[in-house]
């Protein structure tokens, strides 16, 4: 039964439907024709070895601004955030505008701040990032609350890349909100 | 008189209590130089102090440990209560060590008691669990070079076995040859009988096996070509379907332990899913947002981490990024990925749509590793544009067209589909 060509018969097809499974799940799957999945430009994060930092992705020109930025002037120093603490919102505290800095609240700053702005997060809680403290207990305002999520202070980091200018007015006044209730 | 009696007795056991409390403290003959209790320093530390200081790291601020002994204590107090009184005061240390962290301002805490920063002091008065610190920071390098020298092992593991099977192989093969040669040897004249008896008998042509074995030879046909055009089927819907897909990561990240354990919000990172079409992969700031100060894993140690501070330049020694450095972008590998000639946009599904990231992406709260979850083939989009209802509730976006379809449809919920989630042009342009 067994002849030499028969072996070679069954050995040709099983090669051949092995090659047809995807085994290593490491490795993506097969494409039946690659140039119609790949995109011609450049997708978000690719790398792009024609620019110095090998990525795609570009920093905005020093002295440039993209489109739709607000600048803010004062400059990360003890007394830039002093300066900040007269500003004014020029985002109205209306209703909508209030539930939108809660919405970002919850997402950004409740893992630490805890859900009422009394340091009591998820992660201050379990002790992985202690020492967040109530917002009743420190002198804090508008202003200040916005310069401190563009800039960051002490071990909280920037959320600039995160918030854009509205948003961070916004959550800057949701903060005010939880501050100001009992 | 009964008022004042009242008084009397309270302060007479205060009186008793503290001299009490005394008695305890030299017992213990802890480092209470104000008679700080350490316990509750440490409760106090951890909620006041601990964002900016460490006992035994420079942080934001200087480590802390046995800082009681460097300073006086009046001094601590002052510093506490109000160093930027202090400073103003002219005080010189207080200024030596506002310029050694370049103008760092330190938090006023008017609100701490004179017993609470003994409280605190005392804590941190208190010698290092050295024993302890010890173990862990000497398991944790030890089961990072465990693993990868299983890796490797693994690796010459399996060579050694391929060689021991070829190996078997060939001395399989070349006993059969002695044992049949042998074997022909024995039995040559009862071999030569049973070719004769072979020969005589008459061979059928192909044309007459086939007349009498017509219907096994149609049944077997048509199975053969069922089951090839199956497997054909199979093969062709599965290009390009890569679910399971789970590529080995430049950092061993665990979305269990981030989104899981520690119940970080999907959009904490992936802020771009609500203004952009891809979700986005975070920049290292977003990362240092946390592991500035988390500098150790539960399960990786250091090792993962000090991937992150490689990428961004950060000097975890002097707690500062290093200036002019290089930053080297981490080389995530993309999980989840749809051909060009199809459009999908995230912020649509995430703001508009309200749609939870795990409808799509699986339970990644649960995954060390991901993998794709979902197939990503039309079908399957098509499929939840068909049967999923449209978030309407608190979705001012579809106010005005929600109440247009569902009287045209006559129905309570609107799909996708009804809103024109079907046509090609949707997603394909």
């Amino acid at each position: 039964m067994l002849s030499r060509r028969n072996i070679t018969f069954w050995s040709v097809l099983w090669a051949l439907l092995a090659t047809a499974c995807w085994t290593d799940k490491r490795d993506p799957n097969v494409q039946y024709m690659p140039n119609m999945y790949a995109a011609v430009p450049y997708e978000p994060y690719a790398v792009n070895r024609y620019y110095s930092n090998d990525m795609a992705a570009l920093a905005p020109v020093p002295g440039t601004v993209p489109r739709g930025y607000t600048p803010y002037s004062l400059p990360n120093t003890n007394q830039g955030y002093e300066e900040s603490r007269n500003l004014e919102s020029p985002v109205a505290a209306t209703d909508q505008n209030l539930r939108r800095g809660k919405y970002l609240f919850g997402i950004h700053c409740a893992i630490c701040h805890g859900d009422k702005g009394d340091g009591q997060g998820q992660l201050s809680r379990t002790g992985k990032i202690p020492g967040v403290p109530n917002y009743k207990d420190r002198d804090i305002s508008l202003g200040t609350v916005y310069h401190v999520i563009m800039y960051g202070r002490n071990i909280m980091g920037s959320y600039a890349s995160q918030l854009t200018d509205t948003e961070r007015w916004q959550v800057a006044q949701y903060v005010m909100k939880l501050r100001s209730q009992k | 008189m009964i008022h004042q009696r009242g008084i009397c007795a309270k302060r007479s056991i205060r009186l008793v209590s503290t001299l009490f409390a005394c008695a305890l403290l030299s017992v213990q003959g802890l480092h209470a130089q104000g008679g700080g209790d350490p316990t509750a320093g440490k409760k106090l530390f951890n909620a006041n102090c601990a964002s900016c200081h460490k006992l035994d790291r420079k942080l934001i601020g200087p480590p802390l440990r046995n800082i009681a002994q460097q300073r006086s204590l009046a001094w601590l107090h002052k510093w506490i209560r109000n160093n930027a009184a202090l400073r103003d005061s002219g005080d010189r240390d207080a200024l030596a060590i506002f310029e050694e962290y370049k103008g760092q301002i330190m938090t006023a805490f008017p609100q701490l008691s004179d017993q609470q920063i003994d409280d605190i002091l005392a804590y941190t008065s208190q010698p290092a669990a050295q024993p302890k610190a010890v173990t862990a920071a000497s398991a944790a390098p030890t089961s990072g070079t465990a693993a990868s020298n299983t890796g490797i092992s693994t690796k010459a593991f399996n060579l050694i076995l391929l060689a021991i099977i070829a190996l078997l192989l060939v001395i399989i093969i070349l006993m059969t040859r002695v044992l049949k040669m042998v074997y022909e040897m024995k039995y040559e004249d009862r071999l030569r009988e049973l070719e004769r008896q072979k020969a005589a008998k008459k061979r059928l042509s192909f044309v007459e096996f086939f007349e009498k074995y017509t219907p096994g030879f149609v049944f077997f046909g048509l199975l053969l070509f069922g089951v090839a055009m199956y497997g054909a089927w199979v093969y062709l819907t599965a290009i390009d379907v890569n679910t399971g897909y789970e590529p080995i990561q430049p950092i061993a990240f665990s979305h269990r332990i981030h989104a899981g354990e520690n119940k970080i919000n999907c959009l904490y990172c992936h802020s771009s899913a609500r203004h952009s079409k891809t979700a986005g992969i975070p920049s290292v700031n977003v990362c240092m947002n946390c592991h500035r100060y988390i500098a150790e894993g539960a399960e990786t140690g250091t090792r993962e981490i000090a991937k992150i501070y490689k990428a961004i330049g950060w000097d975890p020694e002097q707690q500062a990024y290093i200036p002019n450095y290089k930053t080297r972008p981490i080389k995530w590998v993309k999980v989840h990925n749809l051909p060009d000639f199809v459009y999908f946009n995230h912020a649509q599904h995430v703001v508009m749509g309200q749609i939870a990231c795990q409808t799509c992406h699986g339970p990644v709260e649960t995954m060390d590793t991901v993998y794709q979850y979902s197939k990503l083939t039309m079908g399957w989009c098509i499929n939840c544009h068909r049967l999923t209802d449209v978030q309407m509730k608190d979705n001012p976006y579809y106010e005005k067209i929600h109440e247009q379809l569902a009287a045209k449809y006559g129905v309570k919920k609107v799909t996708e589909a009804m809103m024109g989630g079907l046509e090609c042009g949707r997603c394909h342009y």
